[in-house]
């Protein structure tokens, strides 16, 4: 069990009055280079920051041209099905079959790429009750932001790499790199788990606490992200209570008026249908997409309030990436569900929405950097100012 | 460290873990498998009507119903035990400013555990009891006491700390 570090001394800390009133004269210690705090928090924010931009690039580029893609395959099956075409009917399945697999696998990327760098800064928040020793914590660190960046590449490749090469006979090498990092994931919490264990065994901190800061910026961020939580929870309630078996019985309807009207020869009704089905799935995307956001941008803006009093910026600028972050977390969900009646001019301002996360989340990493470089600079001139000494 | 953080964040922990498992688990045995039937049965459906052979296109149609049912639970239940288990860390590390008596913030760490516990399970047996009521009801029960536990937590960062709390 390591003991806590001791403080650096007083010429040596670096603590921005700005940024960190209340700020604990040894948590400076607990934030040093190559630190697994310091690992967990750059790379957590960067995987949420890629997947933010991801999402975004995604969103504005391949989402809508991906189901326009899909309409104009259901069309064409409905058209083979019409003239009695069952190979036809195969070959058209095949490439919808692509298309799915095409976008699926880029949401999944998006969605793993986020989720793990949101595991990554939680793990950076609880390193004090985790009773390991400083190169272990830093090891596991570096394997979990690892596995974090080969879990959504997997993901990402499986569509271009299919089964080249593969030995297995449903699995490809991308799937096997994804679920490997996926394996790495879980034996990195398995062995934080066993630390916090031994933490609560012997009740000693391995490292400083995080400060009890009570700024605006970080309020905000933990009333407004519970808030957010909240308020995603209730719509997920009602999405599920009021439509998802609404949504699933609609779904298997229009397939069968679809198929039976298209093997009456009447084409004009089979399109209307492959319309209805389209609409249905747009719904079922957007309450979905609606409810996930709200709560990952609540949890985002949670966990961010922790990291505040690394933020080396100005209050007035700390506040304005908040404001920012909040207010584009509001955005993007409620004009995501906005589009069902305003169309792509709502999907734009979502994707405005998406935009104003990262930009106050790159805003706010751009604070840590110049925290952590501030810190670097303050040892190394301890360094050589005690080198100096020796040498008189 | 309070009895309700450690119930939290060590209940936390074993969700994600127990989320994670599931999902590798389900995406090495399941989800390949699970999505060719879906999409084959989709397209055997097609395939099917176009052989002028109805029957069979209904019966394919219902196929791929019920394992996109199966699929959408099994996803859903694995991504909802792990954002459950990091909302439960989350929480843990900031829950003395949760306004209450140590003994209600256990009563709704214990309420937010159950809860994110029941819900994605009664999700997953659903897919071996299709429609069952009875499950239903569990997972309406399990949501409502996690939106009981977080509706209580939000109340207690926004309530004046009482002079008798530490």
């Amino acid at each position: 069990m390591p003991a806590i570090p001791r403080p650096l001394p007083d010429r040596a800390s670096f603590a921005p009055a700005s940024s960190a009133s209340g700020f604990a004269p040894t948590f400076a210690s607990g934030f040093t280079k190559m630190s697994a705090r310091r690992l967990y928090i750059f790379g957590g924010i960067a995987l949420i920051a890629g997947g933010l931009l991801f999402g975004d690039i995604f969103a504005v580029f391949i989402l809508h041209q991906n189901a326009a893609r899909q309409g104009e395959a259901l069309i064409a099956a409905s058209r083979a099905v019409a003239t009695g075409d069952a190979a036809a009917v195969n070959e058209i399945f095949g490439h919808l079959g692509n298309v799915l697999e095409d976008r699926g696998t880029k949401v999944d990327a998006h969605v793993h790429m986020i989720g793990a760098g949101y595991l990554a800064v939680l793990l950076a928040l609880v390193q004090p009750y985790i009773a390991l020793s400083r190169q272990t914590k830093k090891s596991l660190a570096a394997l979990f932001i690892a596995g974090g960046v080969f879990l959504p590449v997997g993901i990402f490749l499986i569509h271009y790499l299919g089964l080249t090469g593969s030995p297995f006979s449903a699995i490809g090498w991308a799937s096997v790199l994804a679920d490997s990092a996926g394996g790495l994931l879980i034996v990195v919490l398995i062995l934080q788990a066993w630390g916090f264990w031994k933490h609560v065994r012997s009740r000693q901190l391995s490292e400083p606490e995080l400060p009890d800061e009570d700024s605006m910026p970080r309020r905000a961020l933990l009333t407004g992200g519970t808030i957010l939580v909240l308020l995603g929870f209730l719509h997920g309630a009602y999405y599920a209570g009021a439509l998802l078996y609404e949504h699933e019985r609609m779904e298997t309807t229009i397939l069968q008026r679809l198929i039976s009207s298209a093997s009456a020869g009447n084409l004009d009704a089979a399109t209307t249908e492959v319309n209805n089905f389209g609409n249905l799935a747009g719904a079922r995307a957007v309450n979905i997409a609606a409810h996930s956001h709200i709560i990952e941008f609540g949890l985002l803006a949670m966990l961010l309030s922790f990291v505040q009093p690394f933020v080396f910026l100005s209050e007035k600028w700390k506040r304005r990436w908040v404001k920012l972050l909040l207010g584009g977390a509001v955005i993007l969900p409620v004009f995501v569900l906005l589009e069902l009646k305003f169309g792509l001019v709502a999907g734009g301002i979502a994707d405005i929405g998406g935009l104003m996360v990262l930009v106050g989340l790159v805003g706010m990493l751009v604070g840590i950097l110049r925290y952590s470089g501030g810190l670097d600079f303050a040892e190394n001139d301890l360094a050589k100012a005690v080198a100096g000494e020796d040498a008189r | 460290m309070m009895g309700s953080r450690k119930l939290l964040i060590f209940g936390g922990m074993a969700f994600a873990a127990v989320g994670m498992l599931y999902g590798l688990q389900y995406a090495l045995l399941v989800e390949h498998q699970t999505l060719d039937q879906m999409g084959g049965s989709l397209a055997q459906a097609f395939t099917a009507a176009a052989s002028r052979n109805p029957g069979q296109a209904q019966a394919a149609l219902e196929q791929y119903g019920e394992t996109k049912y199966d699929y959408v639970r099994q996803v859903d239940a694995h991504s909802h035990w792990i954002g459950l288990a990091m909302l439960m860390m989350v929480l843990g590390l900031i829950f003395e400013r949760v306004n209450f008596s140590e003994g209600i913030r256990q009563l709704v760490a214990f309420s937010l555990l159950a809860g994110s516990a029941l819900f994605p399970l009664a999700v997953i047996v659903q897919t071996y009891h299709h429609g069952a009521v009875v499950l239903q009801a569990l997972a309406v029960i399990g949501s409502g006491l996690v939106i009981a536990a977080l509706a209580a937590t939000a109340w207690g960062f926004a309530r004046p700390r009482p002079a008798a709390l530490p």
